[in-house]
């Protein structure tokens, strides 16, 4: 890899009013090496607190869509944008504070070395930081089940939102990516598409405050909701033999 | 098989059939229905003043499709119809979800453009 990379970390957001300003000035002040050149772009999700005028007041670089899209639609527009304005690498980072900055340049590695299209930040790997509760656990281990069973890729956190995608990852998804919950459904589009994924483990906090986006009651909705939009994807991609492009 | 229906009944389906049948074609003239979505529903009009019309229509095709109760035929006939309709609609429902979305990102996109120039 030559010279300088250049990085946007998209930080989808709805209602972080609490965590923006946080996150932002951590991303600021954290140091990273020579030749790596960290832009956040924050993506205001139609969020209904006081966000918006967080992100206006403190000239905090965002995103602001006209209408919520959800976490899908969100995470989309950062990554056309990053295709669009020329960075090499575009890392998703959530907004509530559960992915700390410090641990940018661990899951930028693999790209940087070309090893890698994309690459997730595991928490599961090694045991270590904020392991999350246990119906997400069994959850997960589902997912790595079926993504087994599918794609035979073994991805241990396949919710995780920490993730950095290189430019011909981006112009994949820039066609064509999840709407509701798309962290799981991406890696068969990624492994379908034959983008090399790698799964570094990095450390979670628990979230600094506000919601999270999967509540409980909801759980099962999301199960179902994405082992059927796997299944569809995967009979999809598979039988088109094609490149996704809709 | 005559007079299964009575004559009263019979003119006032054809008035019916009439009334929505105008009322399908002044939506396409006024330009509030799409042609694309109006051609079912000329489908139906037609449908429905050729069986007030044709007054053992009914009968005749129960017995050929042998179904024992003709006005069930009506009702089968119908809520396939619906079904039907409905998926379409879900194409079309989903067909604009993803058109809205890609308009509002573009919209996100140049005016995070606009203000950096």
């Amino acid at each position: 890899m030559s010279s300088l990379l250049k990085v946007a970390v998209i930080i989808p957001c709805y209602n972080e009013e609490q965590n923006i300003l946080k996150l932002f000035n951590e991303i600021n002040s954290t140091i990273f090496s020579q030749n790596i050149q960290v832009t956040p772009v924050f993506i205001n999700d139609c969020s209904i607190d006081n966000s918006r005028s967080i992100l206006i007041s403190n000239n905090i670089p965002f995103i602001d869509l006209p209408v919520n899209l959800g976490i899908g639609g969100a995470v989309q527009t950062g990554y056309k944008y990053a295709l669009r304005n020329g960075f090499d690498v575009a890392v998703q980072m959530d907004g509530d504070g559960q992915h700390p900055p410090s641990e940018l340049e661990k899951i930028l590695l693999p790209i940087l070395q070309n090893e890698s299209d994309v690459v997730i930040g595991s928490r599961y790997i090694t045991k270590e930081g904020f392991q999350s509760s246990l119906l997400r656990r069994i959850g997960i281990n589902y997912f790595k089940w079926l993504n087994q069973c599918l794609v035979h890729v073994t991805v241990n956190d396949s919710t995780s939102g920490y993730r950095a995608l290189n430019r011909e990852a981006l112009r994949l998804v820039a066609g064509y990516y999840p709407d509701e919950y798309p962290e799981p459904e991406a890696i068969i589009l990624y492994s379908l598409n034959k983008l090399r994924i790698t799964e570094v483990p990095v450390t979670m906090r628990e979230r600094q405050g506000g919601q999270s986006s999967i509540k409980t009651y909801k759980t099962i909705y999301y199960m179902f909701k994405v082992t059927l939009g796997i299944l569809f994807l995967y009979i999809r991609l598979k039988f088109n033999g094609k490149r996704h492009t809709i | 098989m005559e007079n299964v229906i009575p004559y009263r009944l019979q003119i006032t389906a054809i008035v019916i059939a009439l009334i929505f049948m105008f009322f399908v074609f002044r939506l396409i003239t006024k330009g509030k229905l799409r042609e694309e979505y109006s051609f079912i529903w000329i489908i139906c009009t037609v449908l429905l003043l050729l069986f007030s019309f044709w007054r053992n229509g009914l009968d005749i095709i129960a017995k050929l499709l042998g179904v024992f109760y003709a006005p069930s035929l009506i009702f089968l006939a119908a809520i396939f119809a619906i079904v039907l309709f409905l998926v379409h609609l879900s194409v079309v429902n989903s067909r604009q979800h993803k058109q809205i979305k890609d308009l509002a990102q573009e919209l996100a996109l140049l005016k995070k453009k606009m203000h950096k120039d």
